[in-house]
Formats: C-alpha cells, structure tokens, sequence
C-alpha cells in the first residue's frame, strides 16, 4: 500500500503558489472542497485561476477567495447567485469564461484520462465555438475543446483511506471524481479517513492512483443554498 | 390563457412510459407534479442523479442531496448517484428521452436563446447548451410574450444563443407550436385563446392550417 495521508489541509496544500491554476470540486456548495478553500483564503495567495462549476456565494465556497480578490479568473459553467462575482466580473477586475456544463466536466475528464482535446456538439454555432476549430462527423457539427491544465486539483470525498481511494456520497460526487488525477497533483479532503482496507474495493468510485494526498477535513460545514421541504399531511 | 402550472400540465402529456427525463429549472420543474402516475418515468438531473423524487419533508433534507437548482431533494426507489462526466455522458450520448427548458427567445429555424443578455444579466449556461445540441427531442415551456409584450417567437433570435436549429417543440401559455422547415406551425390553441390572438402574439413564421383544436389539459 502506498500511504497518501497527511496530517493535516497545510501538509497537504504545500507547494501552491500565486498564479497557479486549480480545479475546485462542488456544484453549487454541495460537495465543495471546503477546507482546502479556507486553507487558500488564509495563505492569502493571489492571481489564481479556478475551474470550478460555480463560483459560490458571496460568503461561502470559492466567493471567499473573490472578496479577498485572490482569484484572477473564473471558469466555470453557472456564475448566478454571487453579486461580489458579478460586480468584479462587470467591472473587469474578474476574468470569466463560460464553458457548457458537459463540456467543463469533459474537459478535466479529457486531462485525467490522457486525452488532449476532444469534439462535442455543445456550443456549435454559438460564440463559445468562436475561434475554434469545427469539424463535422456523420452530418452533425462538433467543436473541438481541449483538455484543461492545471497545477492541482481539490476534491471533496465522503469516505477514504489511506492509500487514497475514495467514495463520494450523493449529489456530492458531481465534479470531484472527474477533476482526480486531471491535475499535477490531487488533493482529496475526506469526512472520515479510514485505515487501507476498511474500505470495500468493489465499492472505490476512485482509486488512490488518483490522488496524491488525502487528509481528513476538521470542519465540514455543508451548507444547503436552496432548503426546499414539503410539509407531512 | 394558461399560468405556469398550465403550461406544465399541459407539458405532461409529452411525457410518455419508460421516458428518461431532464427538467431544466423553472416552469420545467412543475413538469413532474403533473405526470400521470399509471406510467413510469425517471426524472435526471444534470449534477448527477438519476430517479429524482420529490422534496424531503422538514428534518429529512441532506445537504449532499439535490437537483440542478441547488434545491433539496429525495430519490425513489431505483434511484442512482453519477459523477458529472458521466451525466452528460448521458445527455450527449442520447439516452435521455426528452428534455423540457424554458427559453428567452425561440426562432423559426429551431434556434434557441437562454442564457445570456449582453450587459444586462451574464449568469451562464450550465447545461443548457449540452442539452440542447444533443438531445432529439427538446420541448421549450415558456410565455409566448415577454413582460414587454413582444413576442418570443421570432424570425431570428436578437440573444446569444444556446444552440442551433434545435427545437421541436414549444408550448406557451397561449399555444402548442412545432417547429418545422416552414416555420411555427399551429398545432392547439389554449383555453379561450383564439387563432387571432396567437397570431397577433408571434412574430416569426406563422403556420395555421385548417381548424385549429382546443389544448386537452
């Protein structure tokens, strides 16, 4: 077994720097790497460039990092719910880029999975194909994206072990599994870190071979953007 | 004249046994309360998760549970949990039956608008533009007009758009219509809605052939 703990989210964000570029699990709050965030917002590094789905609110996820203007550019597929975003974005301190859902996904799957670029049909005819090449198969028209690059990923699973396998839990699995080894190093924070072979191999939605360190997170606040309930007749 | 649930009943009727479902956010989401429960249907939601039930009751909801819109929600019996890359694995591969999203603007062609209004509201497409450029059959819900009063149905869309030439069918408070190479073709007018008032209500290409049903809700 190749042990991948380390004792705590300092350990394990050694080596990030101002201007790097990372990927951020999570849709909306649900699933976001929470105290790798805090971790980012308390060394105060700048310049950095996030892909992530969202952008968080104005005082949760990644819109920590935006009202202490550390992040110099957002790429992500839904930026709504977040006036510090859309005030920097408006004003032109934030640099956005809108990628479709499926493509965003795709593109850091493309980087885990060895794959320098890949042809989808979102987006064809619309200006995010602006300035891309196009390419038709079967008489349908694709855009070719290229895969993402970036200097670490920060993902959010339920359960994990020592040798880095991970189970996600939910909705909470959304973007995390696919930003797992798409990034030149990954680091997974877990809400219970549990000793190799607690974990049932056949039950591992990512192996350790994803992921280059993993700690246990202290704090897992997890909060809920949208409460919607029925009550019981 | 029909209100959102309206439109969302009528937008049932669409949704036939053994359909995959993806509902995009607003009067799409209604689709569900109005589905026959003699037939089975399973709902997606794009952040991953297939047989979406309804919302918890009080005390019951999970952060780490819920749809597109960031609302809680439960799963039903069949239920399953994905990662993103293969949610729209899903979408783009065409195992989703249908897909119902609301629009700004919807063109004659087939082309569709709702994402973006350039300098007035920028929030993005999330997944609107895979869904779109995939999926065989796409039912737009939506007002005919905008609050302005102008219609939503153009010749052209004036928005950036979604994608293109992809829209079989629209139903709106007014109207079930059909996109086809002529234009909008007139399939049911709305309760108490005439042939006039759609007409009057649509700017792009207008098909109107013979006597035009009443909608069956």
């Amino acid at each position: 077994m190749i042990n991948k703990t380390v004792s705590n989210v300092q350990e394990a964000l050694k080596g990030v720097a101002d201007g790097m570029t990372f990927m951020l699990g999570g849709f909306g709050l649900c699933g976001i790497p929470e105290n790798a965030i805090a971790e980012l917002v308390r060394l105060g590094i700048k310049d950095i460039t996030c892909i992530s789905n969202n952008a968080g609110v104005d005082d949760f996820g990644l819109g920590l990092l935006l009202q202490k203007h550390q992040i110099k550019k957002m790429i992500s597929s839904y930026v709504g719910e977040n006036d510090e975003f859309e005030r920097q974005m408006l004003s032109g301190e934030l640099e956005v880029e809108l990628t479709p859902q499926g493509t965003l996904a795709e593109k850091c799957r493309a980087a885990q999975a060895g794959f320098p670029a890949f042809y989808t049909p979102a987006g064809y005819g619309t200006e995010v194909a602006k300035g891309k090449e196009t390419r038709e198969f079967d008489g349908k028209m694709y855009v070719l994206e290229p895969a993402f690059k970036a200097d670490f990923s920060f993902v959010k699973a339920w359960k994990g072990d020592e040798a880095g396998n991970l189970i996600f839990k939910g909705t909470a699995r959304n973007f995390n599994p696919c930003m797992c080894g798409a990034a030149k190093i990954t680091v997974a924070e877990v809400e219970e870190l549990l000793p190799a072979g607690s974990l049932d191999p056949n039950q591992v939605h990512i192996p350790g071979i994803f992921v280059q360190r993993i700690f246990q997170g202290e704090k897992f606040e997890k909060r809920i953007e949208q409460r919607t309930v029925r009550t019981k007749k | 004249m029909l209100d959102k649930n309206g439109i969302a009943k009528r937008i049932a009727r669409e949704v036939k046994d053994g359909y995959y479902v993806n509902l995009g956010i607003g009067i799409p989401t209604l689709v569900a309360n109005f589905v026959r429960d003699d037939i089975s249907v399973e709902f997606q939601s794009e952040n991953g998760v297939l047989g979406m039930g309804p919302f918890p009751f009080e005390g019951d909801e999970d952060a780490d549970i819920i749809n597109a819109g960031k609302q809680t929600i439960t799963t039903l019996p069949g239920a399953s949990f994905f990662d993103s890359a293969l949610s729209f694995g899903m979408i783009r591969g065409k195992h989703v039956d249908l897909t119902i999203l609301g629009a700004m603007e919807v063109a004659e062609n087939g082309d569709i608008a709702n994402w973006k209004i350039p300098g007035k509201m920028v929030k993005g497409m999330g997944g609107a533009m895979d869904l779109v450029a995939s999926a065989e059959n796409i039912i737009v819900a939506m007002m005919h007009t905008n609050r302005a009063g102008e219609s939503k149905l153009l010749k052209r869309c004036t928005l950036p758009l979604t994608g293109v030439g992809c829209v079989k069918k629209i139903v709106t408070n007014l109207a079930v219509l059909e996109v086809t190479s002529e234009g909008f073709k007139l399939l049911e007018r709305a309760p108490g809605v005439t042939v006039d008032d759609i007409v009057n209500a649509t700017e792009g290409k207008l098909i109107v052939e013979k006597e035009i049903p009443e909608m069956k809700i």
